[in-house]
């Protein structure tokens, strides 16, 4: 036992919709979880230097009125602090640069990528990949199996072999701007998740991969591993209730999705206490 | 000036919404087309700099990796025909919203007023060269004539040096003179006073009028209003205001008349208000028959009712409905349901956080192919469009929707239903007073909040108390805004913890006229200045103010020690709050414009002179027979038309696009079984991460048997509701109802010759619903009634069948212990619990067979109950493995949904089928004799669950199979039905597959 606090935050308002499954996920894994809304950050507050594991939760920021967390992004990068503080883009740098983990899910994985923050190829935060329209040009609610990437540098999914897990979007389908930016993602393992079937093999046929993502896939990192972004939900399923098929199967109690958030809670205590 | 900034998807890249539009032009109108390709408009009619539009275009409005795009000059290329679809001046446009905000952020500055942005999406055609048919597309299948506009383009037209001419969609109006206030004299013939009610769409009537002149000419009433500089006549404030607060959508006035009833014998009976006599009737004994159980907090007074549910926690259900608006507008009507609805739970009490949804539409066959009569969009428009609204409406707020159905009958082309529900949780305990309690203080001000006023949804009230007609207003459509609602409902959960306001109500129909006129009648007057109040646009009058339906404001009030503290925390949560006025206890109902008093009404004449309603009933008995028609050779043939007719089939189409999962507390999903494709009977949610209680919902409707029936109609709605409540594990003893009554108009008149008998079926409904909420124990704690859902235009008249949604909505102590409807294993028993009878007038079968019959199920509530309370038992005990309803093709229809989505086989013999009488095959199989229930178990719970339902319908009907294939031997003893589980499935799934 570390007698200093892993200190989860999970930013809310403008239409996320799962801070508190994930703040609740963070409290299970054995954090210390704090949600707040964008506006205690924009005065200031609320600070991010203060946190160890920056959570962006899904929802539809502004409606993804200009595209998936669009509007998002651009507000992360240009709101303003009062009183002088800090603005968001440069704690969030700060926060990054001290090694500190960011998790994306669903909307937060669209928002990582459209800041640039993921997958951070060159390290000069442009973005290279995006999450558009799923191929069915539909949102869609269903449970999908997930392969994880053994060598991947990812420090959420250590030890994890499979997963399964619900998406739930609309805009999931994942792009690179060209082949080699795919290449170089997949050379370096930073393709962490992917859509699989039931032999657990990756698949780019629908249902199993909902939204043609190229290369299936559902997840990245960056190089450190310490930031990640994935499509599927797994605060949706930290225990066995929430599994659909719980009142036919024999399953643990604890849901599958909680291993992510035990793992960056676990990095946390090694490396940044 | 104005840019246009056009964004496209660069080459390669799939066009997901173009290819979804190209696949639904040759689907609905036949066309087919090389490919549609679409790109998004943004009209930035603001001064900005090049680089400031450039760092827009570049920034927030594409994306680089998929994206390009142009300023003022086109960006379409190689096409025949292009098609620009925008919003008309006026209509909401969220996107536009999102995109002034986005460079306000990246400028630093915000926008002047009247500055703005508007969108607009490009579809570029191939293989489309004809222009009438281009019109023809954009009106009858891209476009919604009533809030959008469009430009058709052939490829030579446009010049891509410029591009579409830019239109800017500002609203323009002379402000001067709309902001004026007009008086109305009431001394005029009374034919003058119709006409002012008809011209003005206030759907008063001759009564109502003349109570109006009547008061006006009271000596102290005009003494009072010339004290005020007013005279005689009423403004135009005045009267928008009392047509409001006494319209049929605000004082159910239908539902509160005096009916004059005459039953089939002749038996005469006055019935002073349905709604007192049977609805709060029911409830009122209910609760007395609970005594210290009673679980009931707060019914009918508020907008949502409230029951108990943990000791911390209590939960609050309201469902609406939103017919005529969706009629109009498919997408915005239904959008604005459900978020509107949403508005319900938080404006119950104190406010209340939002934990699920639910719906229930009723459409005609989106596959119909008659002639439409005019202003009636197409069923598969209505269909399309209102799923749409609904799953951005839920989706986008946040709120998971866990319960619904689809019904189907072609007389909903007429007039669709469209039922939102949400359920909310709320504190027990508020700052030491009941969380679900109330009360404007004299002297709180009156504090608007969420979204700005314009003239969308003027005339929504007393527009929805009328058939769709001719006239019906463009301006009754309003389009929701889930995200700036969900702004509001975030800093109002903070406000209301903080103890900031005393109360707290929605703005929904009527606006601030019905929201500020209700809460004041805690204080008994108020002043309030209608030039405060934030617009989206100038230019409207004060009594569009007031009456405005603008979307996502609630009315509070805010103690004047606190309310410098409200505003602040508004402002820093970039949500608006503007402080209207004062609650007092004048007496009076008074508006003030630029300081100028522009309505006074008394109180107590807007709340209670509305005259009451006297309507005529009397039930004949419709001459309704059973069908004749020989036992069709093939059951099972038989059994999969059945599984494929709309009413029964697979809605996973629709249920997908619902976020179903979100906050993460769903643990009886809609869709359940080995491969998640099941029709679940009921939700059980778990809203709190630290109890295992549940909150159970589930709900009943069978417009079908109104045409034998309307008292067995309603009898099988709460039937249907409570046995699927049961089935999953919901506690029979604690259980709410709410009911929504949509009706054809019954009052008797010119247009309406058989009104008497519309009455009688309304009246004979609500017998029903009190003789069987009395009998099952099951409070009502809410509801709605819409009640003119005709269409008339010339001589055609569209009357939708009688149709009540029952909802019901209770808990359960322990989640884990929830059941699902899928077979589990093999070896497992299979029991039908229920007496089967010869019950299948209304059913899906006899329609199959294009009869209605007479035999319409009846429902025994005293050993329905008992069946009840025993599963609940038996459930406890975990001896059910799997439990499924009966409804929509009885018996067949559940043994093949068991069967499929549990992924074995069942071997049933109806033999075992306990029944009434001796039936035939196909009505052993199909009847719908209502509160059975088919129940699978482990064979080593055999005694103990036939312990269990000793002396009770309990019939072992067969055994779980290995073998895929539901085989249902006949009581001759040989197999009458032999069908693989792929079989029925596919038959099952492959009517609204592509949905």
């Amino acid at each position: 036992m570390t007698s200093k606090a892993v200190k989860a935050l999970v930013i809310a308002g403008n239409g996320t919709n799962c801070e508190r499954e994930v703040a609740h996920a963070c409290k299970l894994a054995g954090a210390e979880a704090t949600i707040a809304h964008i506006s205690e950050l924009i005065a200031g507050r609320v600070k991010l230097a203060d946190y160890h594991f920056l959570n962006l939760a899904g929802g539809f920021l502004d409606g993804d009125d200009l595209g998936s967390a669009k509007a998002g992004a651009n507000r992360l990068l240009y709101a303003r602090v009062a009183a002088g503080g800090a603005s968001l883009a440069d704690q969030l740098k700060a926060f990054v640069a001290e090694g500190k983990l960011v998790m994306g899910v669903c909307n937060g994985f669209q928002l990582m990528v459209k800041m640039g923050l993921l997958p951070d190829l060159d390290g000069d935060g442009r973005q290279s990949c995006t999450l558009t329209f799923n191929d069915g040009g539909r949102f869609e609610d269903r449970w999908c199996l997930l392969k994880a990437d053994p060598q991947s540098p990812c420090i959420y999914t250590r030890g994890l072999d499979g997963l399964y897990l619900p998406v739930r979007h609309g805009e999931g389908k994942f792009v690179a701007e060209s082949v080699a930016t795919l290449d170089q993602l997949e050379s370096a393992h930073l393709t962490v998740l992917k859509y699989a079937d039931s032999e657990l093999q990756p698949t780019m046929v629908y249902p199993a991969n909902p939204n043609g993502s190229q290369n299936c896939i559902a997840g990245i990192c960056d190089a450190s591993g310490r930031l990640f972004g994935l499509m599927p939900h797994p605060e949706a399923f930290v225990h066995r209730t929430q599994h659909p098929r719980w009142t036919r199967e024999e399953l643990p109690e604890e849901g599958a999705g909680l291993a992510l958030y035990r793992n960056a809670v676990d990095f946390i205590r090694t490396d940044l206490l | 000036m104005a840019w246009r900034i056009v964004v496209g998807l660069k080459d390669g890249v799939k066009d997901a919404r173009g290819e979804r539009v190209q696949r639904e032009l040759r689907e609905n109108l036949g066309i087919e087309l090389e490919s549609v390709r679409t790109l998004d408009v943004y009209t930035v009619d603001a001064n900005l700099s090049d680089s400031e539009i450039e760092m827009a275009a570049a920034g927030p409005f594409s994306d680089p990796v998929i994206q390009n795009y142009a300023i003022n000059r086109a960006l379409a290329s190689n096409f025949d025909m292009l098609i620009e679809i925008g919003f008309r001046p006026g209509v909401t446009d969220n996107p536009g919203r999102t995109a002034k905000e986005a460079i306000q952020y990246q400028t630093g500055r915000p926008f002047a007023a009247g500055e703005g942005v508007y969108t607009s999406t490009q579809y570029l055609f191939n293989g489309l060269q004809d222009k009438p048919l281009a019109e023809k597309i954009a009106r009858d299948f891209l476009a919604n004539g009533l809030i959008q506009r469009w430009d058709i383009l052939s490829a030579d037209e446009l010049d891509p040096t410029v591009g579409v001419p830019v239109t800017v969609p500002k609203v323009s109006g002379d402000v001067a003179r709309e902001a004026s206030v007009r008086t109305i004299s009431m001394e005029i013939s009374d034919a003058d006073l119709l006409q002012i009610s008809r011209d003005g769409m206030l759907a008063l009537n001759l009564e109502e009028m003349k109570r109006i002149q009547e008061h006006m000419r009271d000596p102290q009433v005009l003494e009072q209003r010339r004290a005020l500089g007013l005279d005689a006549a009423p403004t135009d404030v005045e009267l928008e205001a009392l047509a409001q607060t006494w319209s049929e959508h605000c004082k159910h006035k239908i539902f509160s008349a005096r009916i004059e009833y005459e039953d089939e014998q002749g038996n005469t009976q006055s019935i002073d208000s349905l709604f007192k006599t049977y609805i709060v009737g029911a409830t009122d004994k209910v609760r007395e028959n609970l005594g210290a159980n009673d679980f009931c907090l707060s019914v009918f007074k508020d907008n949502a009712g409230v029951i108990t549910f943990t000791d911390d926690w209590s939960v609050v259900f309201k469902v609406e409905t939103h017919n005529s608006p969706s009629a109009l507008d498919p997408y915005g009507g239904a959008l604005t349901g459900i978020v509107g609805v949403n508005r319900d739970g938080m404006g119950t009490g104190m406010g209340a956080r939002l934990i699920f949804n639910t719906d229930v539409f009723c459409f005609a066959s989106p596959f119909m192919t008659d002639e439409l009569p005019p202003r009636l969009l197409h069923p598969r428009r209505i269909f399309e469009g209102v799923v749409e609204g609904v799953e951005h409406g839920g989706n986008k707020s946040g709120i998971p929707t866990v319960n619904g159905s689809l019904v189907f009958d072609e007389r909903f082309a007429g007039k669709p239903l469209v039922y939102c529900g949400t359920a909310s949780l709320m504190p027990r305990e508020l700052h030491g007073k009941p969380g679900h309690e109330k009360k404007v203080q004299v002297g709180d001000h009156i504090v608007m909040t969420g979204g700005r006023i314009g003239k969308d949804g003027i005339h929504g009230a007393t527009f929805s108390s009328e058939e769709l007609h001719e006239g019906s207003p463009v301006t009754a459509v309003q389009i929701g805004d889930p995200i700036t609602q969900k702004k509001m409902f975030d800093f109002l959960l903070i406000a209301r913890d903080r103890g900031l306001y005393n109360s707290i109500t929605d703005n929904g129909a009527g606006g601030l006229s019905s929201s500020v006129g209700e809460m004041a009648e805690d204080t008994g007057g108020f002043e309030m200045h209608l030039d405060r109040a934030p617009l989206k646009y100038p230019g409207l009058s004060p009594w569009e103010i007031l009456i405005s339906e603008a979307q996502e404001r609630m009315t509070l009030a805010v103690p004047p020690e606190k309310l410098s503290e409200f505003i602040e925390l508004a402002a820093e949560m970039d949500v608006e709050a503007s402080d209207l006025g004062t609650f007092t206890d004048s007496g009076y109902f008074h508006c003030f414009y630029q300081g100028k008093t522009v309505s006074c009404l008394s109180m107590e004449f807007l709340h209670k002179g509305v005259p009451q309603l006297v309507i005529p009933a009397k039930w004949d008995k419709p001459a309704v027979s059973e069908p004749e028609f020989p036992m069709p050779e093939d059951l099972g043939s038989e059994l999969k038309s059945l599984l494929g007719r709309l009413n029964i089939c697979s809605k996973e189409s629709v249920v997908r696009r619902y976020d179903h999962e979100v906050q993460a507390g769903t643990i009886i999903k809609p869709l359940v079984g080995v491969v998640n494709d099941g029709p679940s009977d009921a939700a059980v949610y778990r809203p709190l991460f630290d109890s295992w209680a549940g909150v159970v919902v589930a709900h009943g409707i069978c417009p079908a048997y109104s045409d034998i029936d309307t008292y067995h109609m309603m009898a099988c709605a709460i039937d249907e509701g409570l046995r699927n409540y049961v089935a999953v594990g919901g506690d029979i003893t604690h259980v709410a109802g709410l009911d929504n009554f949509c009706w054809c108009d019954p009052v008797e008149s010119e247009k309406t010759p058989d009104g008497r008998y519309k009455a009688a079926q309304l009246v004979r409904a609500n017998q029903a619903l009190y003789d069987y909420c009395v009998a099952f124990g099951v409070p009502l704690i809410s509801g709605k009634d819409s009640m003119k859902n005709d269409y008339q235009i010339g001589d055609r008249k569209i009357s939708i069948p009688p149709t009540v949604l029952f909802s019901v909505i209770g808990r359960m102590d322990d989640i884990r212990k929830a059941v699902s409807m899928d077979v589990k294993r093999p070896g497992d028993l299979v029991y039908l619990l229920g007496e089967t009878r010869d019950e299948l007038g209304g059913s899906e079968y006899y329609a199959q067979h294009s009869a209605l019959g007479a035999s319409v199920p009846q429902v025994d509530a005293e050993s329905a109950l008992k069946r009840y309370r025993t599963v609940n038992d038996a459930q406890q005990e975990g001896l059910i493995a799997s439990c499924h309803d009966l409804s929509d093709g009885g018996l067949g229809v559940a043994l093949a949904e068991s069967a499929f989505a549990g992924g074995y086989g069942m071997d049933i013999d109806l033999a075992a089928v306990a029944t009434a009488t001796t039936l035939r095959d196909d009505k052993l199989l199909f009847s719908e004799s209502q509160s059975r229930l088919l129940v699978t178990v482990k064979p080593l719970h055999r005694e103990a669950f036939e312990q269990l339902f000793a002396g009770q319908f309990c019939s072992l009907i067969g055994a779980v199979t290995e073998t895929p294939e539901l085989v249902v031997k006949g009581s001759a003893g040989a197999p009458i039905v032999q069908l693989g589980n792929a079989d029925l499935k596919e038959a099952w799934q492959a009517t609204l597959r592509e949905m």
